[in-house]
């Protein structure tokens, strides 16, 4: 597997009047060619903001990357210029953003906006890329797109221009999609329909996907692995099967045990307590501990390390030291447990790393 | 759960006229009835009228035509000020969006307090300001927050404050449009707790309407399926997720993404295409398997009891 993507101890802050707001604390993950990694997490745990950083998408000021350093194929974007990094945005990372209302010009028609790309980074002229508009419209399910790349935005359908701009960002075959709640603004029919249109574009053109949501059906669905956020921090990351059967962080076990399962009885959903806390002064120890049932004396102190659990596996949690008592997750996690102790590693505890 | 019905709905129509020639029906000719003490779920994709139809049993909007009957008595139709008074307070609302439902430039106490300052029923300011507080508590915020106005709170605390002024008339009967789709995942669990447990302790009706599936699931006794302005099937929630029967409700079913990567690799999904319904006779509402009422014209319903009459 070839890595594409490095993120090493990535830091981003906001200047405020308030303060200096703390995004995103150190966060580390790579990305390997063709992958999909879904990161997940609450709004405001710096999903977004992570993801924006990539692409240089930060408005500087108030926004600057602190500290860190994102290697996309062995270059360090945080020390590219903004005209070097033009040369990259659109062409070799491209994203496509949550709300297909806002995020299209609606002043233009839908041809020329896929256009653009085109003709500036593949040096297209418009004949050609009027014809790679076709197909793009074509492969991502519009019908009769020769009429349609004459209309406006507002011509089409909230799934369609959801389509329109999976083509935006499909047209100069990017090696990375970064996908922010590309399907929460629509529907569960026509979000089933586009994300088996991403997956398919994804097998066809190999291209590795960052997928940004918060709805984990969603997550099982589309992601190979999955990085679970919380102020500001991955506070486990792993793959699929890891996260959904083998969940290590008590905000992990909270986040799978606050939805619904269709045949779950009438129990009471487990819901976690309070609200995530505020970033411009983030609280010392685990930021998790206030709203952790499960929390020690250790978590209101020092912030937990990684801890390996497997070669995929990592969560940041202290109940996975060597020294921690052991814990019985909520009801609901252990039974999804039960249901994969087979495949998984099921050692109690960590390496710390 | 009794059986006793507390709103009727009667072949309820609301159309709104967009031009000269042209309707929009969004809602057209529902029937349905809300038991006492019930949760009532209607799901539906944007756009397929399910809103409208809160909005018009409720009275925020005039039916076009067809009845909603509460309690007995016709919610629409002429009525003077005591007569309207009185439906609302027995009827109230909980909006979607918590942060435009709220008047920004009002405390949260005069913002509870509202709708008992028209109803009168707080004696003095000591007694309203009592009964703000309680009503604070009880949805889980502190007495504390009265005196704050709605934008120093977050999301899922506002749409607390949305219940608690709901609740501040006693309602039996609570329309709740969305409450949760604009909330944080590990916030949405909190509130729909919130609501359950209400509704134990105080006895309401709800009408849940949602488009997030497996939360209308979850908390509703029955569910209605709704698709461009109709209802498609009625049915006690149970029953409907294991034997959806119109084949618009199978195909949002299969549509739905579950936390579970192992039923999500062998999910197959379906597609509902209205133009393979029997077109000979006009489609009614038909009762397939007890309690269970499915749209279908008189081929179709004899198909559907043949195929899932049996079924357990």
């Amino acid at each position: 597997m070839e890595k594409l993507l490095e993120v090493n101890n990535m830091h981003v802050s906001f200047d405020t009047y308030g303060g200096e707001v703390k995004a995103v604390r150190g966060v580390s993950f790579d990305l390997n060619k063709g992958e999909t990694l879904a990161i997940v997490g609450e709004s405001g745990s710096g999903k977004s903001v992570t993801t924006k950083a990539l692409m240089q998408l930060i408005p500087k000021p108030p926004g600057r990357i602190k500290e860190g350093e994102i290697l996309f194929e062995g270059r360090d974007l945080t020390k590219m210029s903004e005209k070097q990094m033009q040369k990259i945005r659109g062409k070799e990372m491209a994203m496509i953003f949550q709300d297909p209302m806002t995020s299209l010009n609606p002043t233009m028609k839908v041809g020329n906006q896929i256009m653009e790309g085109l003709i500036k980074h593949q040096k297209m002229d418009r004949a050609q890329a009027r014809k790679r508009v076709v197909e793009l419209l074509d492969l991502v399910g519009i019908p009769d797109p020769e009429s349609r790349l004459k209309q406006y935005p507002h011509q089409f359908s909230g799934g369609m221009r959801q389509r329109v701009v999976v083509a935006i960002a499909l047209a100069c075959n990017p090696k990375l999609l970064i996908a922010d709640e590309p399907t929460t603004a629509l529907d569960v029919t026509i979000q089933a329909q586009i994300l088996e249109l991403m997956k398919d574009i994804q097998k066809k053109t190999d291209s590795a996907t960052i997928f940004i949501t918060h709805d984990l059906g969603v997550v099982a669905n589309v992601a190979d692995r999955v990085a679970v956020m919380y102020a500001g921090k991955i506070v486990e990351i792993g793959t699929v099967d890891d996260i959904f059967y083998n969940p290590k962080h008590p905000y992990t076990w909270g986040l799978l045990g606050s939805m619904p399962s269709l045949d779950s009885a009438d129990e009471e959903l487990y819901a976690i307590p309070g609200s995530p806390p505020d970033l411009l002064d983030p609280p010392k120890g685990d930021a998790f501990a206030p709203r952790n049932e499960y929390a020690m004396q250790i978590d209101l102190e020092q912030e937990p390390p990684m801890f390996k659990v497997s070669e995929t596996h990592y969560a940041a949690t202290w109940l996975l030291h060597e020294n921690a008592p052991n814990m019985e997750p909520p009801a609901s996690i252990k039974k999804r447990m039960e249901g994969m102790a087979k495949s998984s590693s099921s050692n109690e505890k960590g390496d710390r790393i | 759960m009794s059986q006793e019905k507390l709103v009727e709905i009667k072949n309820l129509k609301q159309h709104f006229k967009t031009g000269r020639h042209s309707v929009v029906k969004a809602v057209d000719g529902l029937n349905f009835d809300i038991f006492k003490g019930e949760t009532f779920g209607l799901v539906g994709e944007s756009g397929c009228g399910k809103s409208t139809t809160g909005r018009t049993i409720i009275r925020l909007y005039d039916a076009t035509d067809g009845e909603v009957i509460f309690n007995g008595e016709n919610v629409h139709g002429k009525k003077n000020r005591e007569d309207l008074k009185k439906f609302n307070r027995e009827m109230q609302m909980i909006f979607q969006d918590p942060y435009a439902s709220l008047n920004p430039r009002m405390k949260v106490e005069d913002i509870i307090a509202e709708g008992m300052d028209i109803h009168g029923l707080a004696k003095d300011d000591k007694e309203r300001k009592a009964k703000v507080h309680e009503l604070l508590e009880t949805v889980g915020l502190n007495k504390e927050h009265a005196n704050r106005y709605p934008h120093e709170f977050s999301g899922g605390q506002r749409q607390r404050i949305g219940i608690a002024r709901a609740l501040a008339v006693d309602p039996s009967f609570i329309i709740a449009d969305e409450p949760i789709s604009a909330l944080d995942v590990s916030i949405q669990a909190q509130v729909v707790n919130l609501l359950k447990k209400l509704q134990h302790e105080k006895g309401l009706t709800y009408l849940f309407i949602a488009h997030d599936l497996s939360m209308v699931k979850y908390i509703s006794d029955r569910i209605g399926v709704m698709y461009f302005g109709k209802l498609v099937e009625v049915a006690d929630s149970d029953d409907l997720y294991n034997h959806p029967i119109h084949p618009y409700t199978q195909s949002l079913l299969s549509a739905i993404p579950l936390p579970d990567p192992d039923y999500e690799r062998s999910r197959e999904r379906f597609t509902y295409n209205p133009n393979n319904h029997d077109t000979s006779e006009e489609p009614e509402f038909r009762e397939v398997r007890p309690g269970h009422w499915v749209l279908c014209t008189t081929k179709e319903f004899d198909f559907y009891k043949k195929e899932h009459a049996t079924t357990k």
